[in-house]
């Protein structure tokens, strides 16, 4: 509650906020088909229609209405995001927590498979996961995961190295509590501020990457409606159609914005240390 | 010293998990090169004729001794052939690096030559109107994907003044300047857009940091003229973070910016790459991710080194 009326109250995060909300609702209503078209029906004789009263957003090639494939490809697209995020975000915390913890030669090993995870091209990294596996959700789900499992590997290790070295870690040695109960304790509870700032940059990334991959039509197959593909789909239509082009790709840049902004905020709001040079 | 020479040591590890991943990784793809080469006319191919194709490639073999074939191999630098050029690895690598080099260092050129003024602009103008303005673009400019600018550049220009960007053949710097200039302009733009932004945001939260510090306000109350302040006393310091930045920023750009180049039609790096997995080009794909990998570590470990020469403080490697 408390965060949530800081958020509120920081310019950028009252915008970030207010533009995360509106996209989570669209992206629900997106999953659970309440869109004001079926986002695949083709209505044939109203194909390449403008955007009017009947199609808010206009028809594609297909007649198929854009509005609604576009709340849809919201939906698939936050699906991706939350879910990559959500495994990486759970991935690193763990390796990060356990190489700091473990030390030594854990620490070294996780860090050299970090190293090798990093020296990889992060598009490339996906593309050959989601070649390997197969274009689609699930497989985009986990691509996009194990790219930025490194990211919060590092994110988590750092300070967790830092918080081990601490006399209040020391003190709960002495108290009797276990490592268990030190890591989950200790260490995670003073993680979670860097670790909500990081999910929300990072969600900014994933829905970047979801789209460049189905732009390139390795994502989200047809004819489910993403919005890397519409947007991909638009290009030989742009002059005739470019409705289809900039509905897409305002809506994919405003998602990110709005994520951009609200992990600025949280950083303002929960890292002291930032709050001299508010970006 | 020491540092140098452990992070150098640590290369060939970095190295080798990484040629072990992709080389497991492009095996795990379904279906096989000679396929995905000759398409349906695979079909046609008596089983001798198969096998031969096979041993040519080497693909015949299991995959240790595969694996460690195309590594003695790079060891003599030899990185293979390509199964879809016909050609060695190497050589097709080495043609498409100098576009994507040139892309890259065009991409922070213009990042450099609008991120850092405008970033400077704004820390020296902190809380002002014209300060927002700058933030409020960069954030916007951070937050847009290079399709989504790429597809609006070459939508503009098309609709609005009737050009379209000057694809068709590539022309290489040397033989064509102008052209070559030409075709790669708008790609840097669009690369050096959301480059330009991120270098924008951290020059001005560096030099909002270091005018807050005690240095800067002893000059400052000596009298030293603000113009001074600025270039000699601030902006060294906080380059640190803009060079962190930058570097790994390019870094990445080596590797092939897939999308932007798919978007011009642009015969780079990671256009390249893209293709050879999609048409299972062992070789090909193997080499070219080890040549970016090692291209990503040796920019990484530039900048490190430039810390040093920016910050004399700064002693690698005693955190």
């Amino acid at each position: 509650m408390r965060i949530l009326r800081a958020i509120l109250g920081h310019g950028s995060g009252r915008i970030g906020g207010i533009i995360v909300g509106v996209y989570l609702m669209v992206a629900i209503l997106g999953l659970v088909g309440l869109t004001p078209h079926n986002p695949i029906t083709q209505y044939r004789v109203d194909r390449l229609h403008a955007p009017s009263a009947a199609y808010w957003m206009g028809t594609d090639l297909f007649g198929r209405d854009v509005a609604s494939r576009l709340m849809a490809g919201i939906g698939q697209s936050f699906t991706v995001a939350f879910f990559s995020v959500a495994f990486a975000a759970l991935a690193g915390t763990v390796l990060g927590l356990a190489a700091a913890w473990l030390g030594r030669r854990w620490d070294g090993a996780v860090m050299r498979i970090m190293d090798v995870l990093l020296a990889f091209p992060a598009i490339l990294l996906a593309l050959l996961i989601v070649t390997v596996a197969g274009p689609g959700t699930w497989t985009s789900v986990v691509a996009i995961g194990i790219v930025y499992t490194p990211i919060f590997t590092r994110v988590v290790r750092g300070p967790a190295l830092s918080l081990k070295a601490r006399e209040f870690v020391d003190a709960a040695r002495t108290f009797g509590s276990s490592s268990s109960y030190i890591v989950t304790r200790h260490l995670l509870l003073n993680l979670v501020a860097p670790l909500t700032v990081q999910v929300t940059l990072a969600l900014a990334w994933a829905l970047l990457t979801e789209a460049g991959l189905s732009f390139l039509g390795l994502g989200t197959q047809p004819p489910a409606a993403s919005l890397g593909l519409m947007l991909s789909d638009s290009r030989n239509l742009m002059e005739t159609a470019p409705w289809l082009m900039i509905f897409p790709g305002l809506t994919i840049m405003i998602s990110i914005l709005g994520f951009n902004l609200l992990g600025d905020a949280l950083r303002d709001i929960l890292d002291p240390k930032m709050r001299r040079a508010p970006a | 010293m020491n540092y140098l020479m452990r992070r150098l040591a640590a290369f060939p590890l970095v190295l080798l998990g990484v040629s072990i991943l992709v080389f497991v990784a492009i095996r795990m793809v379904p279906g096989d090169s000679i396929t995905a080469m000759l398409g349906t006319e695979a079909g046609l191919l008596t089983p001798a004729q198969r096998d031969s194709l096979a041993a040519y490639f080497g693909i015949d073999q299991p995959w240790f001794v595969q694996y460690w074939r195309w590594i003695g191999g790079i060891l003599h630098g030899n990185f293979g052939i390509s199964v879809t050029y016909g050609r060695p690895v190497l050589d097709v690598i080495l043609e498409r690096f100098p576009l994507t080099l040139e892309l890259a260092l065009l991409s922070m050129i213009i990042a450099l030559a609008v991120g850092m003024p405008a970033g400077i602009y704004a820390a020296t103008h902190n809380e002002k109107p014209s300060d927002l303005g700058v933030r409020i673009v960069a954030m916007i400019g951070q937050s847009t994907p290079s399709f989504v600018l790429g597809l609006l550049i070459i939508y503009t220009l098309s609709a609005g003044f009737g050009v379209l960007p000057a694809m068709g053949e590539f022309a290489p710097l040397r033989q064509d300047p102008l052209r070559n200039l030409s075709q790669l302009v708008l790609p840097a733009i669009t690369l050096g857009f959301a480059f330009a932004a991120s270098v924008t945001r951290i020059s001005r939260s560096a030099m909002l940091d270091v005018l807050s510090d005690d240095y800067v306000r002893t000059a400052r109350s000596k009298g030293a003229p603000a113009r001074s302040v600025i270039w000699r006393h601030a902006l060294p310091n906080a380059l640190i973070p803009v060079v962190t930045l930058s570097g790994i920023e390019f870094g990445y750009l080596l590797g092939g910016a897939v999308i932007v180049e798919h978007i011009y039609a642009l015969p780079g790096l990671g256009r390249m790459v893209l293709d050879a997995i999609l048409q299972r080009d062992y070789a090909l794909v193997q080499g070219s991710v080890l040549f970016i990998a090692f291209n990503f570590m040796i920019v990484n470990l530039l900048v490190d080194l430039a810390y040093v020469a920016l910050d004399p403080r700064i002693r690698l490697g005693e955190q």
